[in-house]
C-alpha cells in the first residue's frame, strides 16, 4: 500500500488552484442505504422505505446526505492520510438516489505553513453521473 | 402551535446529558464497509472514518420532531485527531440556535446543533455542527 496521494507532492503541485485527483465511488444501491442506516444509526425511513419517502413527496428513497459526506471523508483520507484530516464542512445541495454514482473532486484553495508542516485548505465536492454537484464543501488537511 | 415544526427559540442552550461512547473495532469496520471506505486503517478497524461521530446519537430533552420532515442542510466536523478503536469518548450535544426563515417551500425552521467529544481526561477529540431544516 502506498501512502497518501498528496504526501510526497512538491509545493508547486499544491499551489492555489491545483486540481486534485478524483475518487470515483461505486454506484449507490438500496442495500447500501440499509447498511448505512444500520452502521450509522440513522433510521429515518425516507432513506430505506419507498412508502415513507412518497408520503413526504419524494419519488422514492433518497440517500442519506451523510453517506455522501462519508465519501468526501474517505477522499480526504485518501489524499492526505486518516491522521491528517483537520476539518470537513459540507452542504447537502442536491438529493442523491439509489442508482447514482458519485465522484469526489476538489482543488486547493490555499496552502499555508504551520508548525505541523503544510496545511492545505481545499474546496471539494461530490458530483453525480450528470456532473451535478450534490454535496459541496471545504476542508483542511495537514501534509508532510 | 407557533410554527410548523413546533420548535421555539426557548430550546437554545438546552443540551443532552454527557454520554460515554466506546469506539468499537467492529463498529468502525461495519461503518467503513457501509460507505465502502477503502482506507486501510478504517478497513482494519484501527481508525474511524472522519464522519464516524455521526454514530454518537443523543437526545436533548424537549427536542422532538418528525424525522420524515427533516432535511440535513449542512454538517461540519473539526478534528484534533482521528478516533481510534478502544477510545472512550465523552459526548454532549446542545442546541446552538433555532430560527425561522421563509424559503421556497414556505416557512422553515433551522435547527443548529453542536456536538463535542473528548477523551477521559477532558482533551477535545472532535466537534461538529449540524444544520437541520424542518419543513
Amino acid at each position: 500500500m502506498t501512502g497518501p496521494v498528496l504526501a510526497a507532492r512538491p509545493d508547486q503541485d499544491l499551489d492555489s488552484g491545483s486540481v486534485l485527483p478524483e475518487l470515483r465511488k461505486q454506484q449507490i444501491t438500496k442495500l447500501q442505504l440499509v447498511k448505512y442506516a444500520g452502521a450509522s444509526g440513522d433510521f429515518n425511513l425516507i432513506h430505506t422505505d419507498d412508502e415513507t419517502a412518497r408520503a413526504v413527496g419524494l419519488e422514492g428513497v433518497i440517500a442519506h446526505g451523510m453517506l455522501s459526506m462519508a465519501f468526501l471523508g474517505e477522499y480526504l483520507c485518501w489524499l492526505a492520510g486518516p491522521e491528517s484530516v483537520r476539518r470537513l464542512s459540507v452542504r447537502f445541495v442536491e438529493m442523491v438516489r439509489p442508482g447514482d454514482t458519485l465522484t469526489c473532486r476538489g482543488r486547493v484553495k490555499e496552502r499555508t505553513t504551520g508548525n505541523a508542516g503544510r496545511r492545505l485548505h481545499l474546496e471539494l465536492w461530490a458530483e453525480n453521473q450528470r456532473a451535478e454537484r450534490v454535496t459541496v464543501g471545504d476542508a483542511e488537511v495537514d501534509i508532510t | 402551535m407557533g410554527h410548523p415544526a413546533g420548535l421555539s427559540s426557548d430550546l437554545i442552550g438546552r443540551e443532552s446529558e454527557a454520554v460515554l461512547f466506546e469506539v468499537e473495532r467492529g463498529a468502525i469496520r461495519k461503518f467503513a464497509d457501509a460507505v465502502q471506505d477503502q482506507t486501510p486503517e478504517c478497513v482494519r478497524g484501527d481508525l474511524a472514518p472522519p464522519t464516524f461521530p455521526t454514530t454518537f446519537r443523543m437526545t436533548i430533552p424537549g427536542l422532538t420532531f418528525d424525522l420524515a420532515r427533516v432535511l440535513h442542510g449542512s454538517q461540519e466536523y473539526r478534528y484534533e485527531r482521528p478516533l481510534r478503536a478502544g477510545d472512550r469518548v465523552h459526548c454532549r450535544v446542545r442546541v446552538a440556535d433555532v430560527y425561522q426563515r421563509k424559503g421556497r417551500l414556505g416557512e422553515m425552521t433551522f435547527l443548529i446543533l453542536v456536538i463535542e467529544g473528548s477523551d477521559e481526561s477532558g482533551n477535545p477529540i472532535f466537534s461538529g455542527t449540524t444544520t437541520a431544516i424542518l419543513r
